[in-house]
């Protein structure tokens, strides 16, 4: 069994903006119910004796915690590489300051797009969209990496280029542009996000051609794809998420999957969740695989692909990811696509 | 020239694995043993002709063949952002 490289630490649900496609479960933890300073600092000591060397601080807006600059220090101090996953609304000079003093190593600002008025009606908070820009200017004052990260989807990739020149402006070393990943919130917008084939190879150009200029990590929509993605490598393998409430997690969406049952770091060590728990066994390796994963030559670079959109389009996780052109339920995602399309259609505008 | 890693870069040791890891934003590398030489000997004072006195002598090996090596590998380094 692998040990884990990176802890994804969710720390709160809450969070000033309400984009559409957010990551988080349909069902939000409430801040009540939420870790403690102190339990965060066991996952973040118990993450690293299990050999995670880095862990992304994120939420949720991770600053919404009055506790993040002791959380930082926490993760830190446990040996573990720290990124912060921030919507930089609640960012100022002196946080930062206190945040970099207590160990931060990187900063990825999320921006939902260069156009003013298009980035806050997708993220639903008037005023954001300047507090991002004093966030970057702040992050590269005080001498922190900037990574920004641009979710794109049919609202935006019209504008992508600008995202591109915005990234580098804003003094951002890394790039990182993600195509809607469909679960969750993001599944329940699906007709209003997803994006065209036209669309897609247009970004796709784009982002190559400016590849020279910044670094670009480019994340893709599985829903124009023949292979799956090989999600996380390959389910516990290398990845774990805590939850706000605690619950450890294989992915940072395992919890859309009804009726399983995950541990939680109140009841259990890190290290037990990881080795022991079914949840995590439930999937690991290739003995689960149905065809036409069992046997494919490809069995162990797509780890079958993902378990939680296997679940959300065909209802059940064991079955092969709907990406792949050999599932047997690959046309829902053709489907799904000519519904947008027509989507599209109906709301038309002439701009 | 004094190479310095770069913003976010730092040299960390993994002991779950034992063995030394890059740590760079949003990705990590596991550097071969005569970048691993390299990499411990850079720390923003010691410029290129130091690290390769000091590679010399510590191999015992030719000074033009340790800087041949040395000057790759920086240049190397520098291409994946490593260092500055």
């Amino acid at each position: 069994m692998n040990a884990p490289l990176a802890l994804l630490a969710e720390l709160t649900h809450r969070c000033p903006l309400r984009c559409p496609y957010c990551s988080n479960p349909a069902e939000l933890t409430r801040a009540s119910a939420e870790l403690t300073t102190a339990e965060w600092s066991r996952v973040f000591t118990e993450a690293a004796a299990l050999g995670c060397l880095q862990t992304h601080l994120s939420g949720g807006e991770p600053t919404a915690r009055r506790d993040i600059v002791d959380i930082t220090a926490a993760a830190h101090q446990a040996g573990l590489y720290t990124n912060l996953i921030t919507a930089g609304v609640l960012l100022d000079a002196a946080l930062l300051s206190r945040l970099t003093a207590a160990g931060l190593d990187h900063v990825q600002l999320s921006v939902q797009d260069a156009d003013t008025t298009n980035a806050e009606n997708i993220g639903g908070m008037p005023g954001a969209h300047a507090r991002k820009r004093t966030a970057a200017q702040l992050v590269r004052e005080a001498g922190l990496p900037l990574t920004i990260n641009a979710v794109v989807h049919r609202q935006n990739l019209h504008n992508l280029q600008a995202i591109i020149d915005l990234a580098r402006a804003w003094g951002a070393a890394r790039l990182e542009v993600a195509h809607v990943q469909y679960y969750g919130w993001a599944l329940a917008n699906r007709d209003a996000l997803l994006p065209t084939r036209a669309q897609l190879d247009e970004a796709t150009r784009i982002v190559n051609a400016a590849r020279g200029e910044l670094r670009i990590d480019y994340v893709v929509p599985d829903y124009h794809a023949h292979r799956p993605k090989p999600c996380m490598g390959g389910w516990g393998s290398r990845f774990l998420a805590v939850a706000p409430n605690g619950d450890v997690l294989p992915c940072h969406a395992a919890q859309s999957i009804t009726g399983m049952v995950f541990p939680n770091i109140r009841d259990t060590s890190l290290h037990d969740a990881w080795h022991h728990a079914p949840a995590f066994n439930r999937f690991r390796g290739t003995a689960w695989m149905p065809a036409p994963c069992q046997g494919c030559e490809r069995a162990e670079i797509d780890w079958g692909g993902c378990r939680c959109q296997a679940f959300a389009l065909t209802g059940d996780a064991a079955n092969t990811d709907p990406a792949c052109a050999l599932s047997p339920h690959h046309a829902v995602l053709a489907d799904a696509l000519e519904k947008a399309a027509t989507n599209t259609f109906r709301y038309r505008e002439f701009s | 020239m004094t190479p310095r890693f770069a913003p976010g870069v730092r040299l960390h040791h993994d002991h779950a694995r034992d063995r030394w890891v890059v740590m760079a934003p949003e990705r990590m590398f596991v550097p071969d043993d005569i970048a691993l030489e390299v990499l411990r000997l850079i720390d923003g004072t010691r410029d290129t002709a130091t690290i390769i006195d000091q590679l010399a002598e510590k191999f015992a090996a030719p000074r033009d063949i340790i800087a041949t090596d040395v000057t790759a590998m920086l240049a190397d380094l520098r291409s994946r952002g490593a260092i500055q």
